[in-house]
């Protein structure tokens, strides 16, 4: 593909789209409303074609002013049909912006059937076509859009930077900001506005149900990554610009792989959006749905080894003077874990020098000795501490201590020893091995 | 009755609509074309409203948004394998088959979303919905630069094409509205189980998991055909709408979604018939205005819990309480008096007694004249009957067995029992009192009040 200024408007256009939205998609996100970015999308229809019908005209006030009374007005009839009808939220946000969105279309219909304020328009977005509709700004010939964007970008800055606290302290806890005199009522319609203002002035880009995208997507991929409204706010802005960018990369250079021509830049960013926040979901450092995943096997495959351990030094202790062996049958038979997990728990044993093979025997070598060891005395010294301290019944002693062993340490172990003055012998008689140190 | 499948929806505005037009409408004998489109739309409630019951108490009225939205990238999917395969893609079944398969993994993706991450529902449904809706677009666009497909007929998902249905999309309609009631009777104790409380039933060894999947798929299904006849956003407030307008009226599942499902049918029956008497009302769109104006109507005359019955509940019980804050506050105020004095009271004390208005207590005071329960002297001052007398005793006896009550067995600090004795002694039955004597026999007929009037 060969890059035109077109394209850098395209992306350019994308970009404040994408950063109006993402700032009021954050609090939408914090405050479990971004379905009412949704609803007022959809509602806002209604609102234009009675701008449209009562100025006669297209110009972009009267649109903005049409939308933010709509805005207004979903937000308010959805809040009283919650409360006076006793209507779960979301069920009343849905009859509220469907009947909205009804009436808009019968208005369109009646009012404005021959310009382009059709309904195809406010579903899909022209921002492949915004670079061609310039005007005059300033002595230089910019595309509307860049001028109309820029300006709630800003308006968006703006009133989010002066009521900044307000915003924050409304959005996690509206109830301690109504005891410090911040009127949460008010902040939630301010919210509601900017976000019909938004909306409406992103809807001849990308269209209302990607507006959605842009509101939400990026403030929730935003939400996973930090903690702080202040660092969310700057990173949904930032996965907001990507996105633009990428999506309309992506829209010009994939489908041609394919035999396609290009699509639609807006259908992509919202794709590209998703895209970052699967990654995010899926591969978050902290909370990523993987790395937890990963953590978990880990975890489970050494609480395995451990048991394996502990198994055959048990074994040990019971055949002694002879020397403990078992079977892979038996390890199965005792811990219940599927055939290839323990297989795989013994390979990497052996690998680690804590267990030898002798013909399908398996026993504890020195390393693996020592280890399981120190385990078993954890376990015994949980055994005697929860017997002298809870006062459990004896037969409750084994399965906590079971899971106590897997986590206590070095240090842990010691102190326990301590607590429990040190005894030779657990509550079931059984005798607590030395510590390898002593 | 006009037999021909080309005749147009709307009669033509310049002949106008008579009475025989519309009673021909309403009774499904207009010409052919119409009467599908009613009967359709009509059947077509039926599913959603069933379906819609079930979603709505279980907080879930915005799934359909999102499955909705999330239909779109299968159906240009598989337009776009038909053509690729050589065809034109104009086979309505694969169209549905790729509708509901995206739908389903977009339903699939919220659950996800929820389960493994901190983010709440509605963020959920917003990401799915944007998502998929903004993948199907570019497909769209992908969709339509195909050789030798015709990809007009994708577009009449999104924005439905009523006046365009014909007897094979009215025979599937049927087909999905009849599975949608037969599987909601057979599962309606599992389903109802699972509105109400599922961790109790998933304890009671139901297959929880299983019978979600059969409602999401039943919704899935719905929607998607509906989808066809009536468009996206109007098929999302056909599953909303009708139950929520039926919660008004009932407070048992049963009837609430045999309402629904009239409710569905009725909107979708009215609102047909009228784009077709009407010309230029898009069918949608009135179909859902329809359906909205049931619900108006629902809120505020609801027999259950419409505003009105609600506020006259309300009101009702202002009253009593007034009544009865009156005649213990005349009882309190002449209780002590030394014998042989006036037990004529001032209005002005009267008020102060409580922090009521000077017009409710004029309410109040009104009301108990007018059933002869105090009287008032040449100065206006007021003053028990005899029978009014005895009513406050046993209604003042009640407030302070309570509040001794509260104090002796729920151990609560004086100064706190009248506003607690307040509020519980409207509703104390006769049952409860005599329990409360009992717990407290030694007490004389209206005790002392335990803490200061």
């Amino acid at each position: 593909m060969t890059w035109t200024l077109d394209d850098t408007w395209i992306i350019l256009i994308g970009a404040l789209c994408a950063g109006s939205c993402a700032l009021l998609g954050c609090f939408l996100v914090l405050r479990r409303m971004s379905m009412m970015g949704d609803a007022i999308s959809h509602a806002v229809l209604p609102g234009l074609a009675a701008a449209f019908w009562i100025t006669g005209s297209r110009s972009s006030l009267a649109m903005f002013i049409g939308a933010a009374v709509v805005g207004v007005l979903t937000a308010v009839f959805t809040q009283w049909i919650h409360t006076l009808g006793k209507v779960d939220r979301g069920a009343s946000m849905g009859v509220v912006f469907t009947t909205l969105f009804a009436i808009g279309l019968i208005m369109i219909d009646h009012v404005a059937h021959d310009t382009d304020l059709d309904a195809n328009c406010v579903l899909y977005g022209m921002i492949d076509l915004a670079p061609l509709d310039q005007v005059n700004f300033m002595g230089m010939w910019v595309p509307r859009a860049v001028v109309i964007l820029s300006s709630v970008l800003i308006v968006n800055v703006l009133v989010i930077a002066a009521l900044y606290k307000e915003f924050k302290i409304t959005s996690f806890d509206p109830a301690l900001a109504t005891t410090q005199g911040i009127s949460a009522t008010f902040m939630h319609y301010l919210l509601m506005v900017l976000v019909a203002i938004t909306t409406v002035a992103s809807f001849e880009v990308i269209g209302s149900i990607l507006v959605i995208a842009m509101l939400i997507v990026p403030a929730a991929t935003a939400f996973l990554m930090t903690q702080r409204l202040g660092s969310m706010l700057i990173v949904s802005v930032i996965i907001g610009i990507i996105s633009a960018g990428m999506g309309h990369v992506t829209a010009m250079t994939v489908p041609p792989l394919f035999g396609f021509e290009d699509t639609t830049t807006a259908g992509m960013m919202a794709g590209v959006a998703g895209l970052i926040f699967f990654g995010v979901m899926m591969l978050g450092p902290q909370r990523g749905v993987l790395v937890r995943l990963a953590q978990q096997r880990q975890l489970s495959h050494r609480i395995l080894r451990e048991d394996v351990l502990g198994l055959l030094y048990r074994v040990e202790e019971q055949a002694a003077p002879a020397p403990g062996q078992m079977k892979l049958e038996q390890f199965h038979e005792v811990l219940q874990s599927g055939e290839r997990l323990l297989r795989g728990a013994v390979r990497r044993l052996i690998r680690e020098g804590k267990v030898q093979e002798d013909d399908g025997l398996y026993a504890l070598a020195e390393r693996g000795r020592a280890e399981a060891r120190d385990m078993i005395r954890g376990h015994r010294l949980w055994e005697s501490y929860l017997d002298q301290n809870l006062a459990l019944p004896i037969d409750h002693l084994h399965a906590p201590a079971e899971h106590l062993e897997h986590i206590t340490d070095a240090a842990m172990l010691a102190r326990l020893a301590d607590e429990t003055a040190n005894p030779q012998v657990d509550p079931q008689g059984k005798v607590v091995p030395a510590s390898e140190s002593s | 009755m006009i037999m021909s499948t080309h005749a147009p929806i709307s009669l033509l505005a310049a002949s106008a609509v008579t009475l025989r037009d519309v009673l021909e409408v309403f009774t499904f004998q207009y010409d052919y074309n119409t009467t599908i489109v009613v009967l359709a739309t009509a059947i077509l409630g039926i599913g959603t409203g069933t379906i819609g019951s079930f979603l709505l108490l279980r907080k879930r009225a915005l799934i359909g948004d999102a499955l909705s939205h999330a239909t779109l990238p299968g159906v240009c999917l598989a337009f776009m394998i038909m053509v690729a395969l050589g065809g034109t893609g104009k086979s309505l079944p694969l169209l549905l088959l790729g509708a509901a398969i995206t739908g389903l993994l977009g339903v699939g993706a919220v659950a996800f979303i929820r389960k493994h991450t901190r983010l709440h529902d509605d963020a959920a449904l917003g990401i799915v919905l944007s998502v998929f809706f903004g993948l199907g677009v570019a497909l769209l666009k992908l969709a339509t630069q195909m050789k030798g497909g015709d990809s007009a007929g994708i577009e009449s998902f999104i924005y439905g094409k009523p006046a365009a249905m014909l007897a094979s999309d009215l025979r599937l309609i049927i087909a999905i509205t009849t599975l949608t009631l037969f599987l909601s009777i057979i599962l309606f104790k599992e389903f109802t189980l699972l509105c109400f409380d599922d961790d109790y039933a998933s304890s009671q060894g139901w297959p929880t998991g299983l019978l979600d999947g059969i409602m999401l798929l039943l919704v899935t299904l719905v929607t998607v055909v509906g989808l066809q006849a009536v468009g996206l956003i109007l098929v999302i407030a056909l599953l909303i709408t009708p139950p929520a307008a039926a919660r008004f009226w009932t407070d048992h599942l049963r009837t609430m979604t045999i309402l629904s499902a009239i409710i569905g049918m009725i909107s979708g029956w009215l609102g047909a018939s009228l784009s077709a008497l009407i010309e230029g009302l898009p069918a949608g769109a009135i179909i859902v205005v329809t359906a909205a104006a049931i619900f108006i109507l629902s809120m505020f005359f609801g027999t259950k819990r419409g505003i009105l019955v609600r506020s006259l509940e309300h009101w009702r019980h202002n009253r009593s309480m007034d009544h009865q804050h009156l005649l213990r506050a005349l009882y309190e105020l002449t209780e002590h008096l030394p014998a042989g004095s006036s037990t004529h009271v001032k209005r002005s004390d009267l008020l102060n007694m409580r922090s009521w208005s000077d017009w409710r207590l004029g309410r109040a005071l009104r009301r108990a004249q007018r059933d002869e329960l105090i009287t008032h002297d040449a100065r206006s001052y007021w003053a028990f009957t005899e029978a009014g007398h005895i009513d406050a005793m046993r209604m003042v006896r009640n407030h302070r067995l309570w509040e001794m009550y509260l104090i002796t067995h729920a151990a609560i600090a004086p100064s706190h029992v009248d506003r607690d004795a307040d509020m519980i002694e409207h509703v104390l039955g006769p049952v409860m009192v005599a329990q409360l004597e009992k717990l407290l026999a030694d007490k004389p007929t209206v005790p002392d009040s335990p803490h200061l009037i």
